[in-house]
């Protein structure tokens, strides 16, 4: 990362605020920007698979920088995401595109509007250059139940990239994006940004707009930023967040992150600081559930914290080890009526064949549906069937809320949470498709900030003492302290010295790009 | 717990599913195993009360929908404004 840069292709490795400041004064134009980010993405995808359908928007994304460029020209100011070239997964609807949740069952659908994320990323002049690979509507750890293609960890190929926004983690990692957006609901941000060694936020429920969503677990569901930055993602988050009328769940409270947006960066506050504040620590977390690497780098991780001034303070939530569970049968459960819309009737796949309805139903679904989301779709409705209802449902339910008690008492002593953001490095590809249990119980931690609808962000840590794998820490805080959360985090992060490390993957390109 | 096999495709039917006898073993193994795991709720009170959400409300004012065009150009088979779907109701009265 030391050596001298020209305006190559390394424009794409400044920041997103510096890209945005370079195109809103004029320095470069959004237009040789977006045309770099697609000739890096040209050469990495066929290493990375990140993107589903790479090329698809290119020609939309030049125009939509060209049309950038020309209204700077014409002397209008320019949004916060001014020329940003970003990737955003494929359970979002861009007016006009495909839309398909990396499923077949979506085989054919074009996206009749744009969700309100979509909308401003464009309001914030950002150009969208790509939609990302993930598990079959955003169910699983790993894209492995992509029905499409296999996505790869760009510091090792024959390992996942998380999931299920693997996709855009991996992106971002890659270095063929500086931004990406994904979403979360059980941890689909944060545990594929840990698993790459990017930053990835869940904001609290309630803050991004879900309208154009492709809805997973309503009750859970969160759009999320991925960023190689703590200040990169709360850009992004603050250029989506707030109020839309056509979300119900999006709150009218004003945004606050870090000031990002601001396009001059002259009157930002002080710089983030972890002194003073109170970090708890779960004393729920069991070290024996971690690999070997992610107990030794959370040992030195909490020294980390407080050589930087916070306060460690025992705290205990303990339902924590219910968390899995609950999640288990509350998002399964809103999965099997939310998903009962594909019905091969009024989009998507139809399969014919017999002669009634029902059965038309039965085949389309059973066809254009993958094993893991039959699974699923199977588990939520015996959750929710006559004589079930209560005994897994329900007390799913009073579990969900007796923890969202436990946090806030937790939050009457502590500012934040502290907790490694997945138990293991990223797995190697294959390792746990046959069992999807272990695959659910790689998301202990990441689940509960979905249960109770808090914030909750996941920051590079280190690498694994063998692996050479990243790691993360999760920090989470009480509803609706996104911007505490990201202040901690961007104090941790300039504390790491983790300095927007890139993948080995990515590395290899510089080389060869340098060389050619 | 066990899952049987009435109980699996019990479920399959309401799910609108149709699995293959060789789906029905291998997801009905893999559902016990999950439904075991699950089982630890059985320790807590069961609740019908989620997490309370202050939903947002709007004037009730007619605001412009999807143009009926642009949804069905997504159907997969449609007859002027249409869906087509396969008879519902029968005609003899059988």
């Amino acid at each position: 990362m030391g050596e001298a840069r020209g305006q190559g292709p390394e424009l794409l490795d400044l920041t997103a605020q510096e890209i945005a400041s370079r195109v809103r004064t004029g320095e470069v134009t959004a237009a040789e920007t977006v045309d770099l980010a697609l000739a890096r993405i040209a050469e990495l995808e066929p290493r990375v698979g990140a993107l589903l359908r790479p090329g698809q928007l290119d020609d939309a994304a030049r125009r939509s920088a060209e049309a950038i460029d020309a209204r700077r020209e014409r002397g209008e100011s320019l949004g916060p995401l001014a020329g940003v070239p970003v990737v955003v997964k494929d359970n979002l609807s861009i007016e006009g595109q495909p839309l398909t949740c990396a499923s077949r069952i979506l085989d054919g659908y074009v996206a009749p509007y744009d969700a309100t994320a979509i909308a401003r990323l464009r309001a914030a002049d950002a150009v969208i250059v790509g939609q990302s690979n993930m598990d079959e509507f955003a169910m699983g750890s790993s894209c492995e139940n992509s029905a499409v293609q296999q996505t790869r960890n760009p510091w090792d190929p024959e390992r996942v990239a998380g999931g299920s926004s693997g996709g855009s983690a991996a992106a971002v990692a890659a270095g063929e994006v500086p931004l990406a957006l994904g979403s979360d609901t059980g941890g689909s941000v944060r545990q594929p940004a840990a698993l790459c060694g990017v930053v990835g936020f869940k904001p609290s429920y309630g803050r991004i707009s879900r309208y154009g969503l492709v809805a997973f677990a309503s009750s859970l569901d969160q759009i999320g930023p991925i960023a190689r930055s703590v200040p990169e993602a709360a850009l992004l988050y603050e250029s989506l967040a707030g109020s839309d009328p056509r979300d119900a769940t999006c709150s009218e409270r004003p945004v606050e992150g870090l000031g990002e947006s601001a396009a001059d960066d002259g009157g930002r506050a002080a710089p983030p600081t972890l002194e003073g504040l109170r970090i708890g620590r779960l004393r729920e977390i069991d070290s024996s559930g971690l690999e070997d690497e992610v107990a030794a780098q959370w040992q030195s991780t909490l020294r980390q914290l407080s050589a930087c001034g916070a306060e460690l303070v025992d705290v205990s939530v303990p339902s924590l080890p219910a968390a899995v569970a609950v999640y288990y049968v509350i998002a399964n459960s809103e999965a099997s009526a939310n998903l009962a819309r594909y019905d091969g009737v009024r989009y998507g796949r139809r399969v014919a064949g017999g002669g009634s309805l029902r059965e038309l139903n039965r085949r389309s679904r059973s066809e254009g549906f993958g094993p893991e989301v039959k699974r699923r779709i199977m588990l939520g409705t015996f959750a929710l069937s006559s004589g079930y209802y209560d005994a897994y449902y329900g007390r799913a339910v009073g579990v969900a809320r007796a923890m969202s008690e436990q946090f806030e008492s937790a939050f009457s002593q502590v500012d934040l949470v502290v907790t490694p953001t997945s138990p293991s490095v990223a797995f190697r590809l294959g390792e746990r498709v046959e069992d999807p249990l272990a695959m659910y119980l790689s998301d202990v931690f990441t689940t509960p900030a979905n249960l109770c609808g808090l914030p909750a962000l996941s920051v590079p840590c280190g690498l694994g003492g063998s692996s050479g794998l990243p790691l993360a820490l999760q920090l989470l805080g009480p509803r609706w302290a996104d911007r505490e959360v990201l202040r901690a985090g961007a104090a941790f992060e300039s504390a790491s010295g983790w300095n927007r490390r890139v993948a080995p993957g990515a590395a290899a390109r510089e080389e060869s790009s340098s060389a050619s | 717990m066990t899952l049987r096999p009435e109980e699996i495709r019990r479920v399959a039917e309401l799910a609108r599913l149709e699995l293959s006898p060789e789906e029905e073993a291998r997801y009905g193994a893999q559902l016990a195993r999950v439904v075991e795991y699950i089982d630890q709720l059985s320790g807590y009170e069961p609740s019908r009360h989620p997490r309370e959400e202050a939903l947002v409300e709007q004037p009730d004012e007619v605001q412009p929908s999807l143009p009926l065009e642009r949804f069905l150009d997504n159907a997969p088979e449609r007859l002027d404004r249409f869906l087509v779907v396969p008879q519902v109701k029968k005609v003899d009265g059988g």
